[in-house]
Formats: structure tokens, sequence, C-alpha cells
């Protein structure tokens, strides 16, 4: 599979005595989208880090036919890259911004314009300090960044995790428009949070490839479900879980009215899950 | 070069609004501050009065306080930033290893030299203004002194950093180095080692092995040339160079020496795994 956007033969990582990777061999084709999924120690974020040539390892890694760790600044010129946890700069958003486009090659401008779509109002926060900024704006800044761009590869660690319900459906969209050009590997612990964005798992434990395996995926990331929720009485608590939603309620405040993104139906079917005795009635239309 | 540049700036940026900057800047501020307050340029020693007298000091302080706040506070931020997470993310951006290795060198060799300088300039022109005899001769040469004295520590503290997997162990071993430069002085183990009997050409090796005993050498030599308040050690590096030579010594080994031990960091930090 030599047109593979990533291959990877035999790819060991060893941390002193620690086997980390042990033998990984994966093939990703362009377009496909990935959930890289285990639990803690599993691997996962050391295979993203040979990925972005950070680690020196055994084993062959190519990223669109290049080595990251010989040719770095030609394969992380084809990467967005979204930590887990954002980095603590202590420069302002503007030079964060300025600095990622002039290495990028891109216009700060259209990295502000996802921001901007993401909610986020980059020329409001352009003088302060990026470590100082709410956990969910730094993550909208790092996703722009990494969308701003004509990355091939995309490569996300939990990167929906801080967003709020409306940025997830921006994000979602987002990435639909990138699904015929870029692969997408979504790292994270739990495949439920990721499952609707990708088409393809690979589950890892103890350094190994324990599964890899296609997604029947019928809901596009453009999808939106028309939602109706009755309650049999009112109850603040269910009211504040639905902020951030956009829902529009009675009178009464019984019945509830929104659209909920297609790859965000399961995380919201798991909030309503905590108000079962609430309700009476609930539906989700496609369309 | 333009990477190169643009991780000078982003270093000096981060560094700027750092805690230990501000700390740094305000010791170096403050010893100058101090010596015009407690009328340093009106005393006198060995026949140096005015200004000679006040830099005289200034590069002596500096020579104590400067080599362990550069060591601790490179290997501080650029481990900090490591083990933070910093570097994961930077690092994913397309850039070079040597313009990113590099660029941090520059932007922080920048941000350890100005404090240092602009408090010896600040009291130049304070004395300038004043009215005082300004002695270029030595305001040049301690100028020299102290970007090679920032720049051989700072290499120092590139390799330590490329080198230590944690701020701790990073931290530790800028400490470590530090002391044993210390503890080999020629006042201090040296002086002890010569009274011992030990051979005189090992420890001239020794002592001018020791960028701490070159600078320290080097400075003295210009306020005191027949050496009475030095110890054996640079008594004979002195018979062996002359002041002359000595003084250039004490410019290109220590320069040399922070450059190689900046190249063999970089060679570590290229080779290894980044983070």
């Amino acid at each position: 599979m030599i047109d593979a956007m990533i291959l990877l033969q035999n790819l060991a990582k060893t941390f002193r005595r620690a086997r980390v990777l042990n033998g990984i061999d994966l093939a990703v084709g362009l377009g496909e989208r990935v959930a890289l999924i285990g639990s803690n120690g599993a691997g996962k974020t050391t295979l993203i880090r040979c990925l972005l040539g950070e680690y020196a390892c055994d084993g062959t890694v190519r990223i669109d036919g290049l080595d990251p760790r010989r040719q770095r600044t030609a394969v992380l010129g084809k990467i967005g890259f979204v930590p887990q946890l954002p980095p603590p700069l202590r420069m302002p958003v503007g030079q964060l911004i300025e600095f990622s486009a002039a290495l990028c090659g891109t216009d700060p401008a259209r990295i502000a314009a996802v921001a901007g779509r993401l909610g986020l109002d980059v020329e409001a926060i352009r003088t302060r300090q990026f470590v100082r900024l709410s956990g969910g704006m730094k993550q909208k800044l790092l996703i722009a960044i990494a969308l701003g761009r004509d990355a091939r590869l995309l490569i996300m660690d939990e990167p929906a995790a801080n967003l709020d319900p409306e940025a997830r459906k921006i994000f979602f969209d987002l990435l639909a428009q990138r699904l015929e050009d870029a692969t997408m590997i979504i790292s994270s612990h739990r495949l439920d949070e990721v499952s609707s964005l990708v088409n393809r798992v690979v589950e890892m434990d103890m350094g190994r490839v324990v599964l890899d395996d296609k997604v029947a995926e019928d809901v596009a990331l453009t999808d939106v479900f028309a939602c109706r929720i009755v309650l049999k009485r009112f109850e603040p608590a269910f009211a504040k879980a639905l902020d951030g939603w956009n829902f529009d309620a009675d009178a009464e405040r019984l019945v509830w009215q929104g659209a909920v993104a297609g790859p965000d139906r399961l995380r919201f079917l798991g909030l309503m899950s905590r108000y079962t005795g609430l309700v009476s009635d609930l539906s989700l239309m496609e369309g | 070069m333009k990477q190169l540049l643009l991780t000078a700036r982003l270093d000096i940026v981060e560094s700027l609004r750092a805690r230990w900057f501000q700390v740094y800047t305000l010791v170096f501020g403050g010893i100058v501050a101090l010596l015009f307050v407690f009328g340093l340029t009106e005393s006198r020693v060995l026949g140096f009065i005015g200004l000679s007298r006040l830099l005289v000091t200034y590069i002596q302080l500096t020579m104590a306080i400067l080599p362990i706040f550069v060591l601790i506070t490179t290997v501080r931020s650029v481990a900090g930033d490591r083990e933070a997470g910093v570097f994961e993310y930077l690092l994913a951006l397309p850039i070079s290893l040597g313009a990113w290795f590099w660029g941090k060198i520059l932007g922080r060799y920048a941000v350890i030299f100005a404090p240092v300088f602009l408090a010896m300039l600040g009291a130049t022109l304070w004395g300038y203004f004043d009215g005082i005899e300004i002695p270029w001769g030595m305001f040049a040469y301690y100028t020299a002194l102290l970007a090679v004295m920032a720049l051989c520590f700072l290499g120092i503290g590139m390799l330590l950093s490329a080198v230590a997997r944690t701020t701790d162990v990073a931290q530790g071993a800028a400490f470590l180095v530090w002391l044993a430069l210390l503890l080999f002085l020629d006042l201090i183990l040296l002086g002890v080692m010569i009274q011992g009997r030990i051979d005189p050409e090992l420890a001239v090796a020794i002592a001018l092995a020791n960028p701490l005993q070159v600078f320290r050498t080097a400075a003295l030599a210009m306020f005191d040339p027949q050496l009475i308040v030095l110890g054996p050690a640079a008594y004979v590096i002195l018979d062996l160079f002359g002041a002359a030579g000595f003084r250039i010594f004490a410019l290109v080994y220590p320069a040399a020496l922070g450059i190689g031990a900046a190249l063999l960091g970089y060679h570590l930090f290229r080779k290894g795994d980044l983070l």
C-alpha cells in the first residue's frame, strides 16, 4: 500500500526497558477517519508522537511517503495537530496565530475565520496571553490553527472534549468539509466520544493494535436531527443541562424543541438518560 | 533564517513575560543602583576610583550571580516547557530542528545578555552625564567578557537541557556543574591542591579549563595587574600568558566552550526523542 497517507511497519518504541509500542503495522489511506482508542498507557500518545517525528523509534514511519524524522518540515507541513492538553504558552493569541501561520504558510486571517466560525472572536482576545484563556477558548484556537490551513492529515487528541454543543456542531461541519482531501486520526480513551466522527476504529492495548475495524456510519457529519422532548414536570436542573444546546421551550417549559448534530446524538442521548424519570416523550427526526 | 528569527522572537516574548526574567532584570538593575547609592564611585581601592571602581565591583558580582542564574533559568524553562507540553505542540509545527534549537539560543541569549549589559551601560551613561571620567577600554572589555560569559553558560545550560529528561534532573545537574566550577576556583580546592604539592601544570590546566576561574582572573587582571589578591594558580597562568594574551584567551576559550556545548546539545537533541 505505497500510496497510503500513513504507513507504519513494525513500529516499536522503548523507553529504557519499557516497550511502549510493540511492532505496529498499520496503513491508513487518504480520506479515512480513524478513531485511535485505548486505555491509559495503551500507546496512543506515543504513536502520535512517532507520527509527528517527535520520538526516535524503530521500524518504518511514512507520512505520504515521507519520513517524519528526516523530512520533518515537509511532513509537518501536511499535518494539522490538536493536542489533548493545550500548551501553557505565555505569548499573546495574535502572536501565536502569526507564528503558526508563518510556519505553515497560511494566512492568519484564515485561522481567525475558522476560530470565528467556532465562536471565538480573535480580535477581542488578540493581546491576551494564550495561557490565560479558558479551556474551551484554547481548544477552539488550536482547532482553528490546525484547520486554518491545507493540512492533508489531521491528528487530533480528544479535540471536541472542551467544546460546547454549538461549537461541536460547527467543528463537525468543518471536519465534513475536509472529508475528501484529508485523513484524520482522532485519539480518545472512549469510542463513544468519537465513534460518530470516524469510519474506522483502531484500538490499542499494551503497545499493540488489538482491533482494526471499519465503522458502518449512515449518518453524515453534517446531518442534523430535529429533537422534541416532553417533560412530566419542569426541573431547573434539566433546563441547565440543556443550556448550550440551543433548545426552545413552551410557556410551561414542558415541551422543548431544538436541533442536534448527527455526530453528537449519542452524547445527547447520554445526557438525556440522566433525566429518564422526567421525560415522558422524546423524538429525534433526521432531516 | 525566517524560522530561526521567528523562534528567537517567540522565545524573547515568552521570556519577557516569565517571572525569572523580571527577577533577573531586577537583580542586575538593583546591583548597579545599590553601587551608586552606596557611593562606590567615590571610594578608592588599589588606586581605582570613580566608574572604574564601580565597573570592577559590578563585574565581580555579575560573575558570582550570572552563571548560576543562566544555568538554572535555562534548564528550568527548557526542560519545563518540554514537560508542560510546549515542545509537543510547537515541534508539531513545520519548523526545522536547527531553526528551533538555535533560534531558542539566539532569543535566550538576547534576553540574558541585555539586562546585564544595559545595567552596565546605564551606569556608564549616568557617570558620563555626572561628569565622571569613563574608562572606555575597561567598559568595552567588560562588555565582551559579559557577552562571552552569557554565551558560555547558555551553551552549557542548553546541553544540560538536551541531556536531562525532567526539570528536577536538569536543575540538579545545572547546580552540580556550577558547584564543581566554583569548587575549582584557585581560592578553594585548587589552592588546597597546590598546597598539597600537586603538579603545578595540572593545577594550571584545571584553572584554564574552568570558565569561572578564567573570567575571574581576566576581570581581576584589569583591576590588579600584579595579582596581589589572587591565589597561586592565577599567578602561574598570567606568568605563562602575559596580561594581554590572557585577556584574549579569556574571551576565546569560554566562547568556544559555550558554542561547543551548544553544538553537542544540538546533536543530542536532534538524534534523540524531542520530548
